[in-house]
């Protein structure tokens, strides 16, 4: 055995080094391709392809106000979030990236918690804090502030407010990595050189840390376009996502037009994620977050 | 800050602030970074603070610089306490060690920066940046951006953001330590101009020696947090006052030896069986256990010529002889015991000593201090 290794090891030795990698990944490639490629291809097919060849279903799709009304309502859910998000998150991420580390753990975790915890479990917490008789309205009642409840649950606000609670850390993440990289030599540098406090974050950290923004812009805005259980869970029946619609659509079997609307999304999807990759930084950003 | 905007353009020479450090310490977690130091930087002066790492310089120049604030004691600039004033209202220059460029600002835009905050219009600032861009020899390289620029180039642009709104006093961390010698050594020279050019307070923070004594006016030693000796380049390597000085700056020869008496004010003391007479620094008493130090290319071979009076002589034999080019190292094994490294020039007229040969070493009493 040994001896056969040795043997054949002069030959090995060039090709090894490109064989080594792709041998690595294999498994996962076929996994991938059998049980993720083939299904969602023959998904997609289906909607030029049943039962015959057609682009009928796309005709359809470019005519429909209910597509129309629920297309806009995702993007709208989707910018109301990431803004959200990004509003909530930015000081967040700069408290990390200035407290001193053991600190600075501790408040990352916080913000890792809702990870741990099934976006399942956190909507139906939701639903108790904003239902009729949820904490928030038996609050508000007993504190005089209100007569009668209000309707939360089941609107847009509810869907937002529970998709931001969910979407944060995705948000917090990336800027505070951003945030941490930056040098403090060139805020000493700023301060050094005349700038008010006020003046550095303007004219240093906020410019420099906007890769970090553009990844966590992506990243919440496409993984809001195609939220599914919240807004199901305490979205109203009238404001439905694009993902509810596809849901929907299934559940009456009508195969075809719902994998026109998943081709729909998966190309808003697309198409965001390449203009996005486009812009300075964020490329630098998305690939340190996976090292 | 708008109203501290000095003679912006002026280009008539500044004149440089005067600093003035009182036993100031700074502890982080109770470790005394610096320990209580005292310095009067004088008004247009070029003060080096040396060290190796962990001396507290760059400590030092920060609280200068105010991004730290002394535990105790007081920092004056032209005798007013800055050590309640935040660094932006200092009005200093500062050039840090790795340049601190704003790598999503251009040249002109970095430049620029101290002026923005300052107030000055859009057209003012491009004849300013243009003009200080001249100086640092780097014209017409506004549109680029750091990354473009090698380090020396880096360089050069932090200098010129630290000059261009005329501060009166510059403070610079070990600027040069990122580059290679041969830059270093022009750059180094570029700063002498500069200073001379603009006489404004430099005060330069370093741990290379060399770098400090061709660049300084005076240099402040500092060792574990204190400041160990104060002086002219010549002061620190002619007339070291202790041991660290003496072996930080150049190289050393140390002879431990015994007070033997005092004659016209030279010390007497007997080391390694060998008379030695020095400068009596300091009083010293009889039978006192001291240690004198030489320089080595203080000191040559005694048989070479006549030895003049005032000399003092060792009896010693080569243990290692080494040829570096412009000179040749002895390294001469006394009878006593002490190692003596002697530097002597090389050349067609001298002759090179071999391992274990016999040699008298001389060298005159000035160049013997008590450390």
């Amino acid at each position: 055995m040994t001896a056969a290794a040795t043997a054949l090891a002069p030959p090995l030795r060039l090709s090894w080094p490109r064989i080594g990698p792709v041998l690595l990944v294999a498994p996962l490639a076929v996994y991938m391709v059998v049980f993720y490629a083939v299904p969602l291809a023959s998904m997609l097919l289906r909607s030029v392809a049943d039962p015959n060849w057609t682009l009928e279903n796309y005709q359809r799709l470019a005519g429909d106000d209910v597509f129309a009304r629920v297309f806009w309502n995702t993007l709208r859910t989707a910018v109301v979030v990431t803004l959200g998000t990004l509003l909530l998150g930015y000081p967040v991420s700069l408290a990390l990236s200035r407290l001193r580390p053991a600190a600075a753990t501790v408040v990352l975790i916080i913000v890792l918690l809702p990870f741990w915890t099934s976006v399942l479990v956190r909507s139906y917490a939701w639903m108790v804090l904003l239902g009729r008789k949820g904490l928030i309205n038996e609050s508000l009642m007993a504190t005089g502030l209100i007569d009668a409840p209000l309707k939360l649950l089941n609107t847009p606000l509810a869907v937002h407010i529970a998709m931001i609670h969910i979407l944060l850390p995705y948000m917090i993440l990336p800027i505070a990595s951003v945030l941490r990289q930056i040098d403090p030599a060139l805020l000493r540098a700023a301060a050094g050189l005349g700038a008010s406090p006020r003046r550095v974050f303007v004219q240093v950290v906020l410019p420099l840390s906007m890769p970090g923004v553009a990844a966590g812009v992506l990243l919440v805005f496409v993984l809001s376009l195609g939220f599914y259980i919240t807004p199901a869970l305490v979205g109203g029946p009238r404001d439905l996502m694009l993902s509810m619609l596809i849901a929907q659509q299934v559940d009456l079997l009508n195969w075809p037009y719902a994998a026109c609307l998943s081709v729909a999304l998966l190309a808003v999807t697309l198409l965001l994620i390449v203009v996005f990759q486009r812009l300075p930084g964020v490329r630098d950003v998305l690939r340190s977050a996976t090292r | 800050m708008d109203g501290t905007v000095l003679a912006i353009g002026a280009s008539a020479a500044l004149q440089g602030a005067a600093v003035s450090l009182t036993r100031i310490e700074k502890r982080f977690d109770s470790v005394g970074a610096v320990r209580g130091v005292s310095l009067d930087i004088r008004s247009g002066e070029f003060l080096t603070l040396l060290g190796p790492s962990g001396s507290g310089k760059t400590t030092t120049l920060m609280m200068i610089a105010g991004f730290e604030t002394p535990t105790a004691g007081d920092i004056a600039i032209d005798g007013r306490s800055v050590v309640a004033l935040p660094p932006h209202r200092r009005n200093i220059g500062m050039v840090f060690q790795n340049y601190a460029l704003f790598p999503h600002l251009t040249v002109a835009e970095n430049i620029g920066f101290p002026l923005k905050q300052r107030g000055v219009d859009r057209t003012e600032r491009a004849r300013l940046v243009a003009e200080t861009l001249e100086l640092v020899q780097l014209p017409g390289y506004q549109a680029r951006y750091p990354r473009q620029l090698s380090g020396g180039q880096q360089q050069r642009v932090a200098l010129a953001r630290a000059i261009v709104f005329r501060p009166r006093l510059l403070l610079m961390d070990e600027p040069l330590g990122a580059l290679d010698k041969q830059l270093r050594e022009n750059l180094q020279l570029e700063m002498r101009r500069l200073h001379a050019d603009l006489g404004i307070t430099f005060i330069y923070v370093t741990h290379d020696q060399e770098e400090a004594l061709t660049m300084s006016d005076r240099v402040a030693v500092m060792n574990e947090g204190l400041v160990a000796q104060v002086g002219t380049p010549e002061d620190l390597y002619d007339r070291p006052c202790d041991r660290f000085v003496a072996s930080f700056i150049g190289e050393s020869n140390f002879l431990p030896g015994i007070v033997r008496g005092s004659e016209d004010g030279m010390m007497i003391a007997e080391c390694g069986g060998a008379t030695i007479r020095a400068a009596a620094s300091r009083p010293s008493s009889p039978g006192e256990a001291i240690t004198v130090a030489t320089r080595p290319e203080r000191m040559r071979f005694a048989d070479t010529g006549s030895v003049p009076p005032r000399q003092n002589r060792i009896a010693a034999t080569v243990s290692e002889a080494v040829f570096a080019g412009e000179r040749c190292r002895y390294l001469c094994e006394c009878d006593g015991g002490i190692t003596i490294v002697l530097k002597e020039p090389s050349g067609a007229t001298i002759r090179r000593r071999t391992v274990g040969e016999r040699v008298e070493l001389a060298w005159s009493v000035d160049d013997t201090v008590i450390v």
